[in-house]
C-alpha cells in the first residue's frame, strides 16, 4: 500500500487517490495552422519520458479532499520522495509548500 | 541438436538420464554480428530463430541483461488467443495462433500448448450483444468462435456462480475453443535451443547500455561485455522499451506499469478451460500441476519494480469470490510482478524506427505472451527485408501522428488508467 502524503489532508492511503500520470508534461498552445497533425500536440497527447527513477505525477485524492497533487515517487522502488500542491515542487523541503501557510 | 523423441525418452530413462547435454552453447560474444536482437525474451528468440530459418540470416547475436526466461516470458499467466476484433489484430493474432498449433513439432520442443478454450463471460445481455459482434467479426477473418447461452456456459464451468442473485448474473459468454494456454519456460527454451542449432549466439548477462548511431545508421551496441559492432539492431526488451530506445534519443508512445499474477495451492482438475470475467478485470485458469493462476487489472501507476502492491492484490480477490466464490478458502502460494509496455492505444510496435538498421518490437502491453511466434516471425521478417510484413504493417511508430491508432478497448491515450 502507498502511502500518499496530501498536502491538505496529511498521509492517506493509495485507494483513496486517483492516478493522473506523468505531470511534468505541459499542454502547447494550439497552433492556429489547421494541420491534421501539430506534432507538439501529438508529443503531449502520446509521448512520454517513462523514466525509470524519479517520476512526478499527479494524483487526486479523490474520495478524501477532492484535491489534486504532484507527487515524487521512484518508479524502481515505489517509494514517494515527497509531494505539493500542482504547480508545486515536491521535492523542495517539508513546509515550504504548505497551503496552509 | 540432441532431438527429443520417446526413444530418447526411453535410452536415458534405462541408462540413468546421463546422456543429455546443455540444449544451447553458453555463447561469448564476438566483436560484430550482421544482425543483433536486445532482449532474450519470447520474442527476441523467436525473431533470432526466423532470422536464421525462413530468411537464412545466422550472424546472429540475441544479448540478455540476465538470464534466458528471466522476464515476462517467465512471468505471465500463458494466455494464448485471437479473439480480437479491430484493424491488423485479428490477422495477426490469428497467425501467430497457428504457429502456435504446430509450433512443439517446428521446435522439436514440447512448448505443451493447451487448446482448452478461453471463454469471455458476458453479464447482461447487452454484452452478450457485444459478444456476437465480436464473435461475427472473428468469423469473418476465418478465426472460431461461439456464442453460447447460459446453459452453454454453465456446462463449461459448472464451477461458476450461476445464482439469479449473484453479485453479476452470468448471461452467456464468448468462447474461442481453439484458444488455450501454453508453457511459457518451454517456449523460452525451445526457440533458444532451435535458434542455437542453427548458429545464433545466445549471450546472457549482457545488459546493452548505450546503441551506437553514426549520421542516422546503426553501427552496433555498447554493452556490460564491450562493443559488438552490427549492421542491423532490433529491439525486443519488453518493459525496458522506453529505457533503450531513448539511448537513441526516441521517445515512444509508452509507460512502463506493473501487472501481478497469483497462484494458489494445487488441487484436483476442477477446471479445463480459461475464464475471464465480464463485470471486472479478473481471468482463470488451472495449471497442469493443480494450481490455478490469476491476474487482474494493472496496479494502476508507472512501475519498474517487478512487484505489485496489495489493493490490487485484494481487487484480484473480489473479483474471483463475484465471479466463482468456491475458490474463496483456497490459499494463494505465490504473487509476482512483471513490468509491461503499455502503448497508448493497447496495440504493440513491430515496426523500423527513424534511425536506419535500427528496429523495434514493443508496447506489448498486457497480452504479448500469445503474440510470440507471430510477433517474431514478422519482425525477423521487417529486419531481413527492411521492411514489415503485410501482418505487420500498420503496427508503426507513424500511427500515433497520423491518428491509424488500432485501439481495441476504445479507451483513449490513457495506459492502466481505466
Ligand atoms: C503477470 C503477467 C501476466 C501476463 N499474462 C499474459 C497472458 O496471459 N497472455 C499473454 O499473451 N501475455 C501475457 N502477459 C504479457 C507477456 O508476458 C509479455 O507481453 C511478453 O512476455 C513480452 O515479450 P518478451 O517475452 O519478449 O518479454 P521478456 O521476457 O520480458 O523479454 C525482454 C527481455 O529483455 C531484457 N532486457 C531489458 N533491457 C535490456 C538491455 N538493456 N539489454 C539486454 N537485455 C535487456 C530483459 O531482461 C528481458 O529478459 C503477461 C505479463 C505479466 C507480467
Ligand atoms: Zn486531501
Amino acid at each position: 500500500m502507498l502511502l500518499i502524503p496530501c498536502p491538505w489532508c496529511g498521509p492517506r492511503a493509495q485507494t483513496e487517490f486517483h492516478y493522473g500520470g506523468d505531470a511534468s508534461l505541459r499542454r502547447p498552445a494550439l497552433s492556429t495552422a489547421r494541420t491534421p497533425a501539430d506534432p507538439a500536440l501529438v508529443d503531449y497527447v502520446y509521448l512520454r519520458d517513462n523514466p525509470k527513477g524519479l517520476h512526478q505525477e499527479h494524483w487526486q485524492h479523490a474520495a478524501g479532499c477532492g484535491q489534486w497533487l504532484v507527487v515524487a515517487r521512484d518508479t524502481r522502488s515505489h517509494a514517494i520522495l515527497g509531494s505539493a500542491p500542482p504547480g508545486g515542487d515536491p521535492l523542495s523541503p517539508p513546509g515550504t509548500d504548505d497551503p496552509a501557510a | 541438436m540432441q532431438l527429443f523423441s520417446a526413444l530418447a525418452v526411453l535410452r536415458e530413462g534405462l541408462t540413468g538420464q546421463t546422456g543429455w547435454r546443455r540444449h544451447w552453447r553458453k555463447a561469448t560474444p564476438k566483436p560484430r554480428y550482421d544482425t543483433v536482437i536486445v532482449g532474450g525474451g519470447g520474442h527476441g528468440l523467436a525473431t533470432a530463430y526466423y532470422l536464421a530459418k525462413r530468411h537464412g540470416i545466422t550472424d546472429v547475436a540475441v544479448l540478455e541483461r540476465g538470464w534466458i526466461g528471466g522476464g515476462n516470458t517467465g512471468r505471465n499467466t500463458t494466455i494464448v488467443r485471437s479473439n480480437y476484433r479491430v484493424g491488423a489484430n485479428p490477422p495477426f493474432y490469428e497467425h501467430a495462433l497457428k504457429l502456435w498449433e504446430g509450433l512443439s513439432r517446428e521446435l522439436n520442443f514440447n512448448v505443451m500448448f493447451s487448446q482448452r478454450g478461453v471463454l469471455n463471460l458476458a453479464h447482461s445481455p447487452g454484452q452478450l450483444d457485444g459478444y456476437a459482434e465480436r464473435g461475427n467479426a472473428m468469423r469473418l477473418h476465418g478465426i472460431d468462435a461461439e456464442l453460447l447461452d447460459r446453459d452453454g456456459v454453465a456446462e463449461r464451468a459448472p464451477m461458476l456462480d450461476f445464482g439469479r442473485d449473484a453479485r453479476f448474473p452470468i448471461e452467456g459468454g464468448l468462447l474461442q475453443p481453439r484458444a488455450g494456454t501454453a508453457r511459457h519456460d518451454a517456449v523460452a527454451w525451445g526457440y533458444a535451443r532451435a535458434a542455437d542449432a542453427l548458429g545464433v549466439d545466445i549471450v546472457e548477462d549482457c545488459a546493452v547500455t548505450g546503441l551506437s548511431i553514426d549520421r542516422g545508421r546503426i553501427r552496433g551496441v555498447d554493452t556490460t561485455r564491450g562493443l559488438i559492432a552490427a549492421d542491423k539492431v532490433g529491439v525486443a526488451v519488453a518493459g525496458h522499451s522506453s529505457q533503450v530506445m531513448t539511448m537513441a534519443g526516441i521517445r515512444l508512445p509508452i509507460e512502463s506499469h506493473v501487472l501481478q499474477a497469483f497462484v494458489t495451492e494445487g488441487l484436483k482438475p476442477m477446471l479445463d478451460t480459461v475464464v475471464t470475467f465480464g463485470a471486472g478485470h479478473f481471468y482463470i485458469s488451472q495449471s497442469d500441476k493443480g494450481g490455478l493462476v490469476f491476474g487482474g487489472d494493472l496496479d494502476g501507476y508507472n512501475s519498474y519494480a517487478s512487484r505489485g502492491n496489495l489493493p490490487l492484490a485484494s481487487d484480484v480477490a473480489g473479483n474471483a469470490m463475484a465471479m466463482m466464490p468456491c475458490v474463496g478458502r483456497l490459499k494463494v502460494l505465490r504473487s509476482w510482478g512483471g513490468v509491461m509496455d503499455m502503448t497508448m492505444d493497447g496495440s504493440p510496435i513491430i515496426a523500423k524506427t527513424p534511425v536506419t538498421g535500427l528496429y523495434l518490437n514493443g508496447g506489448w502491453c498486457y497480452g504479448g505472451f500469445k503474440a510470440t511466434p507471430g510477433s517474431g516471425w514478422t519482425f525477423a521478417h521487417t529486419i531481413a527485408q527492411d521492411a514489415p510484413h503485410s501482418l505487420n504493417a500498420a503496427f508503426n511508430l507513424e500511427r500515433f501522428a497520423t491518428g491509424h491508432l488500432i485501439d481495441e478497448r476504445g479507451a483513449g491515450p490513457v495506459p492502466g488508467h481505466q
